[in-house]
């Protein structure tokens, strides 16, 4: 490709050969062998901790292995950072985007690197330069855009395009498809497939089993720290898959028992509310969840979602419509009002508005009820009381921790997430808001979410489920609502799902007609 | 007021700017890139000092312009040992860069010049045709040669933060640090190179004061002026032209301000020198919601995530 400004070699195959690397107390790989070519997509699958970042890592220059060898081309590399990678030309996609918001894309990619006009940028040839990788990829984005006025998808574009910008062969792609909404899916699986037959090697790293299925050649399993397996995709399974992932069976679809509706516990009537820009986001929602029901709330991230949620739980104003509880109108109470009347929440950002970082497990579990029974009395609180009921909630809901003092950051999300789990559904909750409730969570973590879910409806609560993983949305809801552009495009019973009826209404494409 | 007493004001505004862009430019160029330095005024002192004490001892204004240039990058480069290297708070380490500024000028004037002396600074320097234009000339091209490079520092400053590679590093670090880091961008380098700049530009901005604008050096010679140019950089929106604006605006209310004390006007002195901090404040309170441009990572220290 002439469009390569740095002169690397092309990867035609990368093989790791018993890579070792320990850490203090974990022994993150063991002994692990991997290799990748030319043309070929080879997954990396594991669940969370079993060892996935830190091949990664060690394949692109961040961590130094302590036994073993890379070779390139036959050749063995050692790296010392990225550049080196860089430089033999492996790219990688974080997970997490690196990138400016407040520069154009042409920035973005030429940030870092020498200009053709030496001390004057040149951001017009790499503008025209990003314009030919992005035809021949599929890449479409436009390169005097602002990165912060992007959607993910496309920034995620510019991710993929900054490596090829630095003439990678070679590209990691860290959980890629996380967070892109089922059309970005199939435009990104698009563009991989344009880039092998361009020749690239692409190490992909997912959970999501369906996609590792349609996406890869070849998948290799590891389970702490160890390849358990390397399959080609065509023979695989996913419940096959899932049990190399966890090393048990797995119930992919949990279980969905009848139940009787009682009355309706949440009613939101005309409710509009405007989002951070200051813009409308949700434009008059009328939705009603009736005890033991689960009513799913399907839709494309950024259709007024997370607004709705905060709306519901107090968070945010609404600028016209009522919140019902059990028939009292509750608009505008203030949070600690609507805990009041039995509501819980599991917030979007579990880090952000979920718990305290700092804070230990422990005071993370009380946070909403340390001020009351059992854990205060008066102005006192309860010591004793509270460390029997966290070592309680800790076992009950698994949550794997060192102690019931260790800070909530040193905790992998999973855990995170149990923790917020204990902490909401221990209240007995008449009404459940469930905002993402399994993002960013292994195969078992997410089996263990659901089943609770399953569970707490079973007890009688009425639960919103807010969820952009469509699959989750149909295994678990009693009924499914889609939002579009801060409206319901429809609801739909369980019993009557047409999935491409959903995915039109998730595009805005078609209104419900019926009903 | 006559047309004599509106252009001396305006004159002597565009002179009274020198310090404040000296100061407010390197500061920008600091913070664009992530890096807090609130011992500006610190720095200003002792390049203040230092270029006075040297140009009295050898009779060369340029030898004490350059020393306290060099003074400055010295204090600028301890700035960034404190703040990158051992990553302390960069609020913190700012006051007391500030107060160590401060207390050294103040204890090497009294050892080593002892009392108040005066020099001849840098002269005023007509540039040929333009300054014999009727008003503009009188206002404009009748000053010394380090007013002239002030303005001319603006649109330098402004290519280079915004049309190098460089000026793209600078920029990416003060935003997103571990963007630039993943692309192979030395965060700690970058931000060495400004805050060094910076103090080297407030170093200069003090000797402007010595040995251009007021020729001599006293206790405290600044009076806070360091700190005037940390705020003229939020008032500008991390923006030398903002800056430019916001040091003109500043320097001309002082210049008003001095011309009503001449004047005897009876309202009391104190009050008058009040006038160009409240309108600081006013300005600042007005725009308190609009930090579109500001750096993301200002004022955070930049850890590497990985081993």
């Amino acid at each position: 490709m002439s469009t390569s400004i740095i002169e690397q070699v092309q990867v035609k195959e990368l093989v790791a050969r018993g890579i070792v690397k320990q850490f203090p107390g974990v022994l993150a790989s063991d002994h692990v062998n991997f290799d990748v070519h030319s043309g070929e997509i080879h997954t990396l699958l594991g669940e969370n901790g079993a060892g996935k970042s830190t091949l990664m890592k060690i394949l692109y220059g961040m961590y130094r292995p302590d036994a073993g060898e890379v070779l390139i081309n036959g050749t063995p590399v050692r790296f010392h950072s990225p550049l080196d990678a860089i430089r033999q030309g492996i790219g990688m996609v974080h997970q997490h985007f690196m990138l400016v918001p407040t520069f154009t894309v042409a920035e973005n990619v030429a940030l870092g690197l020498p200009s053709s006009r030496r001390v004057v940028l040149d951001l017009d040839i790499v503008s025209r330069r990003i314009e030919e990788l992005a035809k021949t990829y599929g890449l479409h984005v436009d390169p005097q855009a602002k990165v912060w006025q992007l959607s993910v998808g496309e920034q995620q574009r510019v991710e993929i395009l900054k490596v090829l910008y630095r003439g990678a062969s070679l590209l990691i792609l860290d959980e890629p498809t996380a967070v892109l909404t089922p059309q970005e899916v199939e435009e990104f699986s698009e563009t991989l497939r344009r880039m092998i037959n361009e020749g690239h090697a692409i190490v992909f790293i997912s959970h999501k089993l369906h996609e590792v299925l349609a996406l890869s050649d070849r998948i290799t399993v590891l389970r702490n720290g160890r390849v358990v397996d390397t399959v080609l995709a065509a023979d695989a399974t996913k419940e096959g898959l899932a049990r190399l992932m966890v090393g048990r069976e797995v119930i992919l679809q949990v279980e969905h028992p009848e139940v009787t509706y009682g009355d309706v516990r949440l009613a939101v009537h005309g409710l509009s509310a405007n989002g951070d820009s200051g813009l409308p986001a949700l434009r008059g929602v009328d939705l009603e969840v009736r005890a033991s029901e689960i009513l799913g709330l399907a839709g494309v991230s950024g259709n007024g979602q997370k607004e709705l949620a905060e709306v519901i739980a107090g968070m945010r104003s609404s600028t016209s419509g009522q919140v019902f509880f059990d028939g009292t109108d509750v608009t505008g109470s203030l949070p600690g009002k609507l805990l009041d009347h039995g509501l819980s929440y599991i917030p979007e950002e579990r880090m952000v508005d979920g718990t305290v970082r700092d804070f230990s497990v422990e005071e993370n579990l009380i946070l909403k009820d340390h001020h009351r029974q059992p854990y205060a009395h008066g102005v006192f609180m309860d010591f004793t009381k509270i460390a029997s009921e966290s070592d309680r909630l800790i076992e009950a809901f698994d949550i794997r921790t060192p102690s019931r003092h260790t800070p909530l950051k040193s905790l992998s999300g999973g855990n995170i997430q149990k923790l917020i789990l204990a902490r909401e559904l221990s209240r007995n909750p008449s009404v459940l808001v469930a905002a993402q409730p399994t993002r960013g969570l292994d195969v078992s973590a997410t089996e263990y979410v659901h089943r609770r879910l399953i569970e707490q409806r079973s007890a009688g609560t009425a639960t919103l489920l807010i969820s952009e993983d469509l699959d989750e949305i149909l295994n678990l809801a009693d009924r499914i609502a889609v939002i579009y552009e801060g409206r319901i495009m429809g609801i739909v019973e369980r019993g009557n799902v047409d999935v491409e009826q959903i995915g039109l209404m998730m595009a805005g494409v078609s209104e419900q007609t019926t009903k | 007021m006559t047309w004599a007493v509106i252009v001396g004001i305006l004159s002597s505004g565009i002179r009274l700017a020198t310090p404040y862009l000296y100061a407010a430019v390197g500061e920008t160029i600091g913070q664009v890139s992530g890096v807090l330095n609130l011992g500006v005024d610190g720095v200003m002192l002792m390049g203040a000092y230092v270029a006075f004490f040297v140009a009295l001892r050898t009779g060369s204004l340029s030898l004490g312009l350059i020393a306290g240039a060099g003074i400055g990058a010295m204090f600028g480069l301890i700035m960034a040992f404190i703040s990158v290297t051992l990553k302390a708070e960069q609020g913190i380490s700012g006051i007391g860069l500030y107060l160590f500024g401060l207390g050294l000028s103040t204890f090497l004037f009294g050892v080593t010049i002892k009392n108040v002396q005066t020099i001849d600074g840098f002269p005023d320097l007509a540039i040929p045709a333009l300054s014999r234009i009727p008003v503009i000339g009188e206002i404009f091209f009748q000053h010394n040669i380090l007013v002239y490079v002030a303005f001319a520092l603006v649109p330098i400053a402004w290519f280079v933060l915004n049309k190098t590679p460089f000026g793209l590093k600078v920029r990416a670090v003060g935003q997103n640090p571990e963007a630039a880091d993943s692309l192979g961008v030395n965060v700690s380098r970058v931000r060495y190179l400004t805050v060094t700049l910076g103090g080297m530009l407030s170093g200069i901005a003090g000797a402007s004061l010595s040995i251009a604008l007021l020729n001599t050096f006293q206790q405290n010679l600044t009076n806070g002026m360091g700190f005037i140019a940390v705020a003229l950089v939020y008032f500008g929106g991390w923006r030398v032209s903002g800056v430019l604006l916001g040091s003109l605006l500043f320097s001309t209310v002082n210049a008003v301000q001095l011309w009503l004390q001449v004047k005897g006007v009876t309202i009391p002195s104190d009050f008058l020198l009040m006038m160009p901090y409240i309108v600081t404040i006013l300005v600042l309170a007005a725009m308190a919601n609009r930090r579109v441009n500001a750096p993301a990572a200002l004022n955070k220290r930049f850890e590497r995530g990985e081993s």
